[in-house]
């Protein structure tokens, strides 16, 4: 059955028949972090990373990932420190229900790992196959732009000041 | 929740190994290659082969070559490869361009070029689940013996929804097939067929291999696709236009139809009506119009056929008009 590196850690897996990587994840793991969200690629909720590239986890099988490196959500924060993709979606409130968050933040790891200063057009294309039915996105790109700025090391509105204006 | 239905998973390592595990399996087999269109239709019980043959591991699928000048892309290569080839898109940017506009990037990342040109062909009777499609009784695509778009049919109008399709008419690409009786080479203009169902003239047993470029002289394409959002949707119209210019002059010029039919489209009147024409205004006007008239949206996808059918007009105009400012700039 097929060995994976997930997040990090080398695992083997009794995948039954072709099941796909999301329910490999979600039912054989128990990592609940990945969602379910339409099945057939048209919401991008179940996004992770396969080595390296977000993919949609309900469209590739379990036993095609043998080998590779995959990385969910539950990989993305160090012990208790938060990412500053997740800090700063959680300043900024950039979720709310927050069942599209974990495939967001996902694909702006990515983006944010191939272009540190990525310009709003960049972002929105690079984030265009991920549906949030929320936040109407705003709050989303910001929080990309806050992380990309903490991330090159430079100064952001600090939370309290952001907190005071609401 | 829609689940996959059982299957057996077969993971080839050569073409050899892969031909031989389809003939083993007959017609209850069908080739995977990045699973964007056949899983969702699985699920969707559209298609049910109890073997799928994953074409994932054959290294010899992948990657873009030069073969005896011509560029050839292999059928394994990803969408997100094949829109962001540095030499894809320095000479056949029409290629990238409708590459880089199919679904979404992380669709692309899944996805193959081979995919694309081989995805199935798409209707609102047609790409529902199991129990909707029941419910109305099945269509004559899958299980059933009306067609819902037009009901006195004798054939089944699904749509060609491919982005990439078109474009490789426009260009004159050929496509490689490989089966047990080895090579042959077709056309993309002779890939495709006129009908909802045998929408490929390529045989189940086949596997699409490459496609292949033609020599990139003297000759600019261009695509535009419609869609309702700039992401995720399949297109209600492309327009993949290609000219052979001699200076200012139009030599020969082809004009493709995506998503208006079964089949990429080609719009013979509208290429001859440019031809020999330095490409003014006038010109593309009778082109626009010619492609209009025969182009006949069903209504089975997003958006009216009647808008789509006059934004027929809009694009090819529009596809001509930019092609006439790139020549320009040379």
């Amino acid at each position: 059955m097929p060995k994976f590196t997930l997040n990090g850690e080398a695992r083997e897996v009794n995948v039954p028949g072709a099941n796909p990587l999301l329910w490999v994840l979600r039912e054989s793991l128990g990592l609940t972090g990945t969602k379910f969200g339409c099945g057939i690629g048209q919401c991008g909720a179940c996004t992770v990373l396969v080595d390296g590239d977000p993919v949609l986890s309900c469209l590739v099988l379990g036993r095609a990932c043998a080998g590779k490196r995959v990385d969910t959500i539950e990989g993305m924060a160090d012990g208790n420190g938060l990412h500053p993709l997740q800090q700063a979606f959680a300043d900024l409130s950039a979720a709310q229900c927050g069942y599209c968050t974990p495939a967001f933040l996902l694909t702006a790891v990515v983006l944010l790992k191939e272009n540190d200063r990525p310009s709003r057009p960049e972002i929105v294309a690079a984030l265009s196959g991920v549906l949030c039915r929320c936040t109407g996105y705003l709050k989303i790109y910001e929080a990309v732009e806050r992380a990309a700025a903490v991330m090159r090391g430079e100064k952001v509105t600090p939370l309290e000041e952001i907190l005071d204006g609401i | 929740m829609l689940r996959l239905p059982r299957f057996d998973y077969l993971e080839p390592k050569s073409l050899k190994q892969a031909l031989k595990m389809r003939e083993a399996s007959g017609d209850n087999a069908m080739y995977v290659a990045g699973g964007t269109d056949l899983y969702p239709n699985m699920k969707r019980r559209h298609q049910d082969p109890t073997t799928v043959i994953s074409l994932a591991n054959i290294r010899a699928l992948t990657g873009v070559r030069n073969r005896d000048g011509h560029t050839c892309i292999g059928a394994n290569t990803t969408l997100t490869q094949v829109a962001k080839h540095r030499r894809i898109k320095r000479h056949y940017p029409a290629i990238a361009t409708a590459a880089g506009s199919i679904s979404t990037p992380l669709l692309r990342n899944m996805g193959t070029l081979g995919g694309n040109l081989c995805l199935d062909t798409r209707c609102n009777y047609y790409n529902q689940t199991l129990e909707w499609r029941k419910s109305i009784d099945y269509c004559m695509k899958k299980d059933g013996a009306i067609c819902w778009v037009a009901p006195s049919s004798p054939r089944c109008w699904a749509v060609n929804s491919s982005d990439l399709a078109p474009v490789t008419v426009a260009i004159g690409a050929e496509m490689a097939l490989v089966s047990a009786d080895g090579e042959r080479v077709v056309p993309a203009g002779k890939f495709y067929n006129d009908d909802g169902i045998e929408y490929l003239t390529k045989r189940p047993d086949e596997i699409l291999t490459e496609l292949r470029l033609p020599q990139p002289n003297g000759w600019d394409a261009t695509y535009l696709k419609l869609a309702r959002r700039g992401s995720f949707d399949f297109p209600v119209l492309g327009v993949a236009a290609w000219i052979r210019w001699d200076g200012d002059t139009v030599a020969d010029a082809r004009i493709v139809l995506g998503a208006v039919a079964s089949y990429p489209m080609p719009v013979p009147e509208a290429g001859a009506a440019i031809i020999g024409t330095s490409l003014g205004d006038d010109a593309i006007e009778t082109a626009a119009t010619a492609a209009f008239k025969p182009s006949k949206p069903m209504d089975n996808t997003d958006h009216g056929l009647s808008w789509r059918k006059q934004m027929t007009r809009v694009y090819v105009a529009r596809a001509l008009k930019e092609l006439r400012a790139n020549n320009k700039l040379i």
